[in-house]
């Protein structure tokens, strides 16, 4: 192993695990983005600090409003940020204008030209570049394949679906092979089995070519599908980066876990490794400070009905019964009336008879608890 | 029905009103062409069809001279007017707001709201002292009075075109590494080009079509078009003044139409 180099191990390296190394694409460092002055100032970015690594597709995911596209912008080149920095392969690129940045956007509006043809518009990029003509043309018309829209290159662009129009601003975004592809909600302005499609079409674009993508999205489901790793941001800080795996199972604070699939909150108070809640206790990894007030957070799908007395679970009420086919939502009340809801596979919950006001015992899969720190 | 949108067609008599002002807008021009095509002397006796009128209009050297001055003029003006218009097009719409923005359109479209005569008063002093001290006497002053006028013309449509344009589409230009200059070479220019062309025939039409400044601006022998009508009509009144007065209707009609089919087409 050769130490120096392992020694002088950069902020472009990290480890994403025991012994692997992976290079860094884009990196914020503590990215600010104000806009106005004084009193009306808005902090659309505050103190944003991410490093996305080479080739994998990395997804940005919050609600409207909390500074994805500023960020998008950011590395782009649109915008410069009010203070911190934008590097790109470990290089400072923040004072760079748009057009000396090798890197690519898919717009929300797709921002097509309207004068010119499929083919010129995915050849837009290579031309600035002063590619040689024939080039041009040629990485043109391979883009076009690799999109699906060979035939459709003389076409002027406004003759286009909404879909067909994506793919023009896919492959005119790829055609000039930038490190990194920004995607700002690239999919929202689709319906849903059009943007099925284009999801997969996607990973399929990003497999292939290697780029790598970030992507800006609302659409948690959307997130959890097609991301390497996903950033979940809100009001213009990043609060947690992860697999959508970890994200998902372990959220880092009570923001996550609701913007993320459905969780269960119940207050409790943590002691000796388990949290006390009403009408019992939940053992949990240990961590949190001896004796203070905490949320537990719990999936549906991790809660489990047992008979009412037995040992080790919660006593609980059904209150209601939700069919939604394969699955059914149990609506249950604890013993201090907090609500609990557990997703039930429907042929489970019919045939143990369940019916409101049944009285049933809760336990949760074990690990799956979360404390949340209040 | 609850609520229904206001129409001005329901109005009782809305049709007459509306009949009465296209005859009295559409009336006059119209017994203007017809007389043009007069075989008879007299402006408004008729004698019959003829195209003689035409006829000595176009051998009339002192016409040939005025038309030849006039879209000397109208050509170099309009195409002063739409550069500058161009420029001041780009630079109060492709940026967000900025300070003194109405003050700098009002200051673009002042032709359109001070006096023309005041304008051409004060013209006819600033040059009258310009040609003393320089003793240049040619059609340079008339150009210039003109390309000031037509700014604002050439200004609107070019403006409206551009706010009409997403400025997305430049941002996605330098995107794909185009630096300035070739955005706007790639993008911005091609897609203005219509609103361009459609700001030029305007200042065109106007330019052709001045009376007052041109009247007070001119020198002796630099009669325009306009200008040599209004000297005929002073003298001897002839069915010449119909038939030129309709050859520069025809012309304007054709130019305006074209006007009319750029602007409205949308991509
Ligand atoms: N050009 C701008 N001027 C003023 N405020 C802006 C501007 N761009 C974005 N903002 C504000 O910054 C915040 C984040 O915006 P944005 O990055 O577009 O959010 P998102 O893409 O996550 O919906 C919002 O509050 C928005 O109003
Ligand atoms: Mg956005």
């Amino acid at each position: 192993m050769d130490r120096s180099r392992n020694a002088s191990l950069t902020s472009d390296e990290t480890t994403a695990g025991p012994g692997v190394t992976v290079s860094i694409a884009v990196e914020a460092r503590n990215a600010v983005k104000a806009f106005g002055q004084g009193e009306a100032a808005v902090r659309a970015l505050d103190d944003v600090s991410v490093q996305i690594r080479q080739g994998e597709f990395f997804t940005l995911l919050g609600p409207s409003g909390c500074g994805k596209t500023t960020l998008l912008r950011l590395i782009a080149g649109f915008e410069t940020p009010t203070s911190g920095q934008i590097l790109l392969d470990g290089k400072d690129i923040t004072a760079d204008p748009p057009n000396r940045r090798p890197v690519n956007t898919v717009f929300q509006s797709y921002a097509l030209f309207p004068h010119l043809t499929v083919a010129q518009n995915v050849g837009f990029g290579l031309q600035m570049q002063g590619r040689p003509r024939a080039e041009v043309a040629d990485r043109a018309a391979k883009m076009l394949t690799l999109v699906r829209l060979d035939h459709l290159a003389q076409r002027k662009t406004s003759q286009l679906s909404g879909g067909q129009q994506q793919r023009v601003a896919l492959a005119r975004a790829l055609a000039p092979q930038p490190k990194v592809l920004l995607l700002d909600e690239p999919l929202s302005a689709l319906d849903l089995k059009l943007r099925k499609e284009m999801q997969i079409e996607l990973k399929r674009l990003q497999h292939e070519t290697g780029i790598t993508f970030v992507f800006v999205t609302h659409d948690q489901e959307e997130a959890l599908t097609m991301s390497d790793r996903i950033g979940v941001m809100s009001a213009g800080k990043i609060l947690q980066v992860g697999s959508p795996r970890d994200i998902y199972t372990r959220p880092a604070n009570r923001f996550v876990a609701s913007f993320i699939g459905e969780t269960n909150f119940l207050p409790g108070f943590y002691a000796h490794g388990q949290v006390a809640l009403a009408g019992g206790h939940v053992p949990v990894a240990a961590g949190t400070k001896e004796g203070s007030t905490v949320t537990l957070a719990v999936r549906p799908e991790q809660v489990r009905l047992v008979a009412a007395d037995a040992p080790g679970s919660l006593p609980a009420t059904v209150r209601d019964l939700v069919y939604f086919g394969t699955d059914t939502h149990c609506h249950m009340a604890l013993s201090d009336g907090s609500e609990v809801v557990a997703r039930l596979q429907s042929s489970v919950s019919g045939e143990a008879g369940l019916e409101p006001g049944a009285r049933v015992g809760l336990v949760f899969t074990e690990g799956a608890a979360q404390v949340l720190e209040d | 029905m609850a609520t229904r949108a206001f129409a001005a067609t329901t109005i009782p008599g809305f049709a007459i009103v509306a009949g009465i002002a296209f005859f009295a807008l559409y009336a006059p021009i119209l017994t203007l062409v017809a007389y043009s095509f007069n075989d008879s002397n007299a402006i408004s006796q008729w004698g019959g069809f003829s195209l003689r009128w035409y006829e000595a209009a176009w051998a009339n050297t002192a016409v040939q001279e005025a038309t030849l001055r006039s879209l000397t003029i109208a050509c170099s003006a309009s195409a002063i007017a739409t550069v500058c218009a161009t420029m001041a097009a780009l630079g109060t719409t492709r940026r967000g707001a900025f300070r003194g923005q109405t003050f700098i359109y009002v200051m673009i479209n002042q032709p359109l709201m001070v006096p023309e005569i005041v304008t051409a008063v004060a013209l006819l002093i600033v040059f009258a002292s310009v040609k003393v001290a320089t003793g240049y006497n040619g059609l340079m002053y008339l150009i210039i009075a003109h390309a000031a006028f037509c700014i604002p013309f050439a200004y609107l449509p070019i403006r409206a075109r551009l706010e009409g344009m997403d400025l997305s589409l430049e941002t996605a230009a330098a995107d794909l590494y185009a630096n300035p200059w070739q955005t706007f070479r790639h993008v911005t220019l091609p897609l203005m080009g219509p609103g361009i062309i459609a700001g030029a025939m305007l200042a065109f039409v106007i330019s052709l079509d001045d009376v007052v400044i041109t009247e007070f601006v001119k020198s002796a022998g630099q009669d325009t078009l306009p200008t040599y009508m209004l000297g005929q009509l002073r003298r001897a009144i002839t069915p010449e003044v119909n038939a030129i007065s309709s050859a520069l209707l025809a012309l304007t009609v054709l130019l305006l139409t074209a006007f009319f089919l750029l602007t409205r087409k949308r991509d």
